[in-house]
Protein backbone atom coordinates (compact mmCIF):
# COMPACT_ATOMS: atom_id res chain seq x y z
CA UNK A 1 0.00 0.00 0.00
CA UNK A 2 1.09 3.11 -1.04
CA UNK A 3 0.68 6.89 1.08
CA UNK A 4 -2.05 7.23 -1.64
CA UNK A 5 -4.26 3.76 -0.44
CA UNK A 6 -3.23 5.05 3.30
CA UNK A 7 -5.37 8.07 2.54
CA UNK A 8 -7.90 6.42 0.50
CA UNK A 9 -8.90 3.87 3.27
CA UNK A 10 -8.00 6.54 6.99
CA UNK A 11 -11.83 6.41 7.79
CA UNK A 12 -12.23 3.02 7.66
CA UNK A 13 -9.05 2.54 9.58
CA UNK A 14 -10.01 4.41 12.48
CA UNK A 15 -13.41 3.57 12.46
CA UNK A 16 -11.76 0.28 13.04
CA UNK A 17 -13.42 -1.11 9.17
CA UNK A 18 -10.88 -2.56 7.64
CA UNK A 19 -10.22 -6.70 7.50
CA UNK A 20 -7.45 -7.70 9.13
CA UNK A 21 -5.53 -8.05 5.93
CA UNK A 22 -6.09 -4.58 4.79
CA UNK A 23 -5.59 -3.09 8.33
CA UNK A 24 -1.73 -5.00 8.47
CA UNK A 25 -0.57 -3.54 5.20
CA UNK A 26 -1.98 -0.27 6.28
CA UNK A 27 0.08 -0.64 9.53
CA UNK A 28 3.18 -1.95 7.65
CA UNK A 29 3.07 1.35 5.80
CA UNK A 30 2.41 3.29 8.73
CA UNK A 31 5.69 1.02 10.19
CA UNK A 32 7.91 3.39 7.35
CA UNK A 33 6.57 6.12 6.53
CA UNK A 34 6.35 9.21 9.02
CA UNK A 35 4.05 11.44 6.98
CA UNK A 36 0.72 9.05 6.83
CA UNK A 37 1.75 8.29 10.57
CA UNK A 38 1.18 12.02 11.54
CA UNK A 39 -1.86 12.47 9.39
CA UNK A 40 -3.34 9.09 10.66
CA UNK A 41 -2.55 10.42 14.62
CA UNK A 42 -3.70 14.12 13.70
CA UNK A 43 -6.54 13.20 12.58
CA UNK A 44 -7.87 10.72 14.90
CA UNK A 45 -6.92 13.74 17.34
CA UNK A 46 -9.08 15.91 15.42
CA UNK A 47 -12.37 13.47 15.91
CA UNK A 48 -11.56 12.69 19.51
CA UNK A 49 -11.25 16.75 20.38
CA UNK A 50 -14.88 17.31 18.01
CA UNK A 51 -16.60 13.84 19.58
CA UNK A 52 -15.55 15.48 23.20
CA UNK A 53 -16.90 18.35 22.74
CA UNK A 54 -19.26 19.94 25.17
CA UNK A 55 -22.79 20.88 24.03
CA UNK A 56 -22.99 24.31 23.34
CA UNK A 57 -24.74 26.42 26.24
CA UNK A 58 -28.25 26.65 25.32
CA UNK A 59 -29.27 30.05 26.28
CA UNK A 60 -32.28 30.45 28.96
CA UNK A 61 -34.46 32.68 26.70
CA UNK A 62 -34.25 30.25 24.25
CA UNK A 63 -35.16 27.19 27.09
CA UNK A 64 -38.41 29.41 28.00
CA UNK A 65 -39.46 29.65 24.85
CA UNK A 66 -38.93 25.95 23.76
CA UNK A 67 -40.52 24.90 27.01
CA UNK A 68 -43.41 27.39 26.29
CA UNK A 69 -44.06 26.09 22.75
CA UNK A 70 -44.10 22.21 24.48
CA UNK A 71 -46.54 23.26 27.25
CA UNK A 72 -48.83 25.17 24.52
CA UNK A 73 -48.59 21.59 22.41
CA UNK A 74 -49.58 19.46 25.11
CA UNK A 75 -52.46 21.92 26.14
CA UNK A 76 -53.74 21.59 22.51
CA UNK A 77 -53.56 17.65 22.71
CA UNK A 78 -55.49 17.54 26.01
CA UNK A 79 -57.99 19.90 24.32
CA UNK B 1 -2.10 1.89 20.99
CA UNK B 2 -5.20 0.97 23.18
CA UNK B 3 -8.35 0.85 21.62
CA UNK B 4 -11.44 2.72 23.37
CA UNK B 5 -14.69 2.07 22.59
CA UNK B 6 -17.54 4.32 21.92
CA UNK B 7 -21.25 3.62 22.20
CA UNK B 8 -22.88 4.43 19.22
CA UNK B 9 -26.25 6.15 18.47
CA UNK B 10 -28.14 2.95 17.77
CA UNK B 11 -26.54 1.00 21.36
CA UNK B 12 -23.82 -0.83 18.93
CA UNK B 13 -20.45 -0.55 20.26
CA UNK B 14 -17.99 1.51 17.43
CA UNK B 15 -14.27 1.13 18.23
CA UNK B 16 -11.72 3.72 17.60
CA UNK B 17 -7.74 3.33 17.94
CA UNK B 18 -6.42 6.12 20.23
CA UNK B 19 -3.50 6.55 21.41
CA UNK B 20 -3.21 7.08 25.51
CA UNK B 21 -1.21 9.94 25.68
CA UNK B 22 -4.00 11.91 24.00
CA UNK B 23 -7.42 11.19 25.54
CA UNK B 24 -9.78 13.79 26.50
CA UNK B 25 -11.53 14.57 29.59
CA UNK B 26 -14.65 12.71 29.18
CA UNK B 27 -17.78 14.55 28.55
CA UNK B 28 -20.87 13.51 30.87
CA UNK B 29 -23.41 14.27 28.18
CA UNK B 30 -22.32 11.92 26.10
CA UNK B 31 -21.70 8.30 26.20
CA UNK B 32 -25.24 7.30 28.19
CA UNK B 33 -24.67 4.04 30.51
CA UNK B 34 -27.49 1.24 30.41
CA UNK B 35 -29.12 2.45 33.29
CA UNK B 36 -29.62 5.86 31.55
CA UNK B 37 -30.70 4.12 28.11
CA UNK B 38 -33.44 2.19 29.83
CA UNK B 39 -34.55 4.88 31.98
CA UNK B 40 -34.79 6.19 28.48
CA UNK B 41 -37.20 3.75 27.12
CA UNK B 42 -38.89 4.01 30.24
CA UNK B 43 -39.47 7.72 29.34
CA UNK B 44 -40.35 6.88 26.11
CA UNK B 45 -43.32 4.15 27.27
CA UNK B 46 -44.22 6.80 29.81
CA UNK B 47 -44.35 9.62 26.88
CA UNK B 48 -46.26 7.71 24.43
CA UNK B 49 -48.92 6.36 27.14
CA UNK B 50 -49.45 10.40 27.72
CA UNK B 51 -47.32 11.11 30.36
CA UNK B 52 -46.66 14.99 29.31
CA UNK B 53 -44.14 15.14 32.36
CA UNK B 54 -42.21 12.67 30.95
CA UNK B 55 -41.85 13.78 27.51
CA UNK B 56 -40.50 17.01 28.93
CA UNK B 57 -37.91 15.03 30.68
CA UNK B 58 -36.66 14.06 27.61
CA UNK B 59 -36.46 17.08 26.44
CA UNK B 60 -34.75 18.71 29.51
CA UNK B 61 -32.12 15.78 28.76
CA UNK B 62 -31.81 16.55 25.02
CA UNK B 63 -32.36 20.24 24.28
CA UNK B 64 -28.66 21.01 24.84
CA UNK B 65 -27.10 18.27 22.66
CA UNK B 66 -30.00 19.03 20.39
CA UNK B 67 -29.24 22.59 20.21
CA UNK B 68 -25.44 22.15 19.39
CA UNK B 69 -26.33 19.92 16.95
CA UNK B 70 -28.43 22.74 15.07
CA UNK B 71 -26.33 25.39 15.42
CA UNK B 72 -23.60 22.79 14.09
CA UNK B 73 -25.15 22.65 10.57
CA UNK B 74 -26.82 25.88 10.73
CA UNK B 75 -24.23 27.95 11.63
CA UNK B 76 -26.99 30.56 12.92
CA UNK B 77 -28.29 31.12 16.06
CA UNK B 78 -32.07 32.12 14.78
CA UNK B 79 -32.47 28.73 12.29
CA UNK B 80 -30.46 26.67 15.22
CA UNK B 81 -33.37 27.75 17.44
CA UNK B 82 -36.25 27.28 15.38
CA UNK B 83 -34.94 23.92 14.05
CA UNK B 84 -34.59 22.52 17.89
CA UNK B 85 -37.98 24.13 18.56
CA UNK B 86 -39.79 22.28 15.48
CA UNK B 87 -37.98 19.02 16.38
CA UNK B 88 -39.09 18.33 20.01
CA UNK B 89 -42.20 19.61 18.69
CA UNK B 90 -42.85 17.30 15.84
CA UNK B 91 -40.85 14.48 17.58
CA UNK B 92 -43.89 15.20 20.52
CA UNK B 93 -46.61 15.35 18.14
CA UNK B 94 -44.95 11.93 16.14
CA UNK B 95 -44.30 10.02 19.40
CA UNK B 96 -46.72 7.69 18.46
CA UNK B 97 -45.10 6.43 15.24
CA UNK B 98 -41.75 6.08 17.17
CA UNK B 99 -40.97 2.37 16.87
CA UNK B 100 -38.18 1.69 19.07
CA UNK B 101 -36.56 0.15 16.81
CA UNK B 102 -33.42 2.39 17.24
CA UNK B 103 -32.54 4.59 20.59
CA UNK B 104 -35.15 7.57 20.86
CA UNK B 105 -31.77 10.10 20.59
CA UNK B 106 -31.10 9.00 17.12
CA UNK B 107 -34.56 8.82 16.49
CA UNK B 108 -34.54 12.45 17.65
CA UNK B 109 -31.23 14.06 15.65
CA UNK B 110 -32.79 12.41 12.58
CA UNK B 111 -35.69 14.76 12.87
CA UNK B 112 -33.66 17.92 13.74
CA UNK B 113 -31.00 17.54 11.34
CA UNK B 114 -33.61 17.29 9.13
CA UNK B 115 -35.11 20.85 10.41
CA UNK B 116 -31.72 22.41 10.25
CA UNK B 117 -30.76 21.63 6.71
CA UNK B 118 -34.08 22.64 5.48
CA UNK B 119 -33.29 25.68 7.02
CA UNK B 120 -29.94 25.53 5.73
CA UNK B 121 -30.89 25.22 2.06
CA UNK B 122 -33.10 28.06 2.21
CA UNK B 123 -30.99 30.98 3.30
CA UNK B 124 -27.57 29.08 1.26
CA UNK B 125 -29.49 26.92 -1.87
CA UNK B 126 -25.75 27.15 -3.77
CA UNK B 127 -24.17 25.31 -0.91
CA UNK B 128 -25.79 22.03 -0.25
CA UNK B 129 -26.13 19.78 -2.57
CA UNK B 130 -27.59 16.65 -2.31
CA UNK B 131 -25.38 15.09 -5.19
CA UNK B 132 -23.01 12.26 -4.73
CA UNK B 133 -19.76 14.39 -4.93
CA UNK B 134 -17.34 14.41 -8.22
CA UNK B 135 -14.21 12.81 -6.99
CA UNK B 136 -10.41 13.68 -7.52
CA UNK B 137 -8.14 11.97 -5.90
CA UNK B 138 -4.84 13.90 -5.20
CA UNK B 139 -7.41 17.15 -4.36
CA UNK B 140 -7.88 15.72 -0.92
CA UNK B 141 -4.07 14.19 -0.31
CA UNK B 142 -2.75 15.75 3.04
CA UNK B 143 -0.25 18.94 2.34
CA UNK B 144 0.65 20.73 5.32
CA UNK B 145 2.08 17.79 7.55
CA UNK B 146 3.90 19.07 11.02
CA UNK B 147 4.18 17.17 14.53
CA UNK B 148 1.77 18.37 16.90
CA UNK B 149 1.91 19.22 20.16
CA UNK B 150 0.45 15.78 21.68
CA UNK B 151 -1.41 17.64 23.68
CA UNK B 152 -3.48 20.65 22.52
CA UNK B 153 -5.94 20.30 24.83
CA UNK B 154 -3.53 21.84 27.41
CA UNK B 155 -2.25 24.59 25.67
CA UNK B 156 -5.79 26.12 24.78
CA UNK B 157 -8.55 27.08 27.66
CA UNK B 158 -11.35 25.69 27.55
CA UNK B 159 -13.40 28.79 25.84
CA UNK B 160 -10.23 29.47 23.18
CA UNK B 161 -10.19 25.77 22.01
CA UNK B 162 -14.01 26.09 21.71
CA UNK B 163 -13.56 29.17 19.46
CA UNK B 164 -10.93 27.15 17.32
CA UNK B 165 -13.25 24.51 17.05
CA UNK B 166 -16.45 26.73 16.59
CA UNK B 167 -14.11 28.70 13.48
CA UNK B 168 -12.91 25.68 11.84
CA UNK B 169 -16.11 23.58 11.08
CA UNK B 170 -17.70 26.77 10.70
CA UNK B 171 -14.95 27.35 7.38
CA UNK B 172 -16.21 23.52 6.37
CA UNK B 173 -18.34 23.39 3.60
CA UNK B 174 -22.13 22.85 4.75
CA UNK B 175 -22.08 19.29 3.04
CA UNK B 176 -18.98 17.81 4.36
CA UNK B 177 -19.90 19.63 7.82
CA UNK B 178 -23.07 18.26 7.85
CA UNK B 179 -21.59 14.41 7.46
CA UNK B 180 -19.40 14.70 9.97
CA UNK B 181 -21.51 15.84 12.83
CA UNK B 182 -23.68 13.65 12.29
CA UNK B 183 -21.17 10.73 12.63
CA UNK B 184 -18.37 11.95 14.38
CA UNK B 185 -20.18 14.50 17.19
CA UNK B 186 -23.71 12.70 17.14
CA UNK B 187 -22.16 9.01 16.77
CA UNK B 188 -24.59 7.92 13.67
CA UNK B 189 -23.85 5.21 12.26
CA UNK B 190 -22.93 5.54 8.17
CA UNK B 191 -26.08 3.85 7.11
CA UNK B 192 -28.29 6.18 10.09
CA UNK B 193 -26.34 9.25 8.48
CA UNK B 194 -27.27 8.38 4.97
CA UNK B 195 -30.69 7.48 5.49
CA UNK B 196 -31.02 11.26 7.55
CA UNK B 197 -29.68 12.87 4.54
CA UNK B 198 -30.94 10.64 1.66
CA UNK B 199 -27.75 9.91 0.69
CA UNK B 200 -25.89 6.95 -0.31
CA UNK B 201 -23.64 4.96 2.16
CA UNK B 202 -20.25 5.39 -0.26
CA UNK B 203 -20.90 9.80 -0.25
CA UNK B 204 -21.13 9.23 3.43
CA UNK B 205 -17.81 7.85 3.70
CA UNK B 206 -16.46 9.90 1.07
CA UNK B 207 -17.93 13.39 2.83
CA UNK B 208 -16.44 12.17 6.41
CA UNK B 209 -13.42 10.76 5.18
CA UNK B 210 -12.90 14.90 3.25
CA UNK B 211 -13.98 16.44 6.11
CA UNK B 212 -12.04 15.00 8.38
CA UNK B 213 -8.94 15.59 6.54
CA UNK B 214 -10.24 19.08 5.84
CA UNK B 215 -10.45 19.48 9.82
CA UNK B 216 -7.12 18.35 10.26
CA UNK B 217 -5.54 20.52 7.96
CA UNK B 218 -7.26 24.12 9.78
CA UNK B 219 -6.26 22.44 12.81
CA UNK B 220 -2.70 22.15 11.77
CA UNK B 221 -2.64 25.80 12.13
CA UNK B 222 -3.46 26.09 15.90
CA UNK B 223 -1.58 23.03 17.12
CA UNK B 224 1.45 22.51 15.38
CA UNK B 225 4.53 22.27 17.63
CA UNK B 226 6.14 25.64 18.79
CA UNK B 227 2.86 27.60 17.66
CA UNK B 228 2.05 30.13 20.27
CA UNK B 229 -1.30 31.20 21.11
Amino acid sequence: MNCKGVIRELSNYIDGDLDLAMKQELERHLGHCEDCTMIVDQTKKTVEIFCDSEPVALPSDVRVRLHNALHRKMQENLS
Amino acid sequence: MIRATLMTGTGQRRSLDRTPATLSIPNPHRLPSSVALADEHLLVAAAKSGDAAAFEELVNRYEHKIFRLTMNITRNREDAEDAMQDAFLKSYSHLKSFQGDSRFYTWLVRIAANEALMRLRKRRPNQFSLDEPVEGEDDFMPREIEAWDPTPEQRYAQTEMQEILNDVIDKLEPDFRTVFVLRDVEELSTEETAQALGISVPAVKSRLLRARLKLRQKLNQHFRKGESN
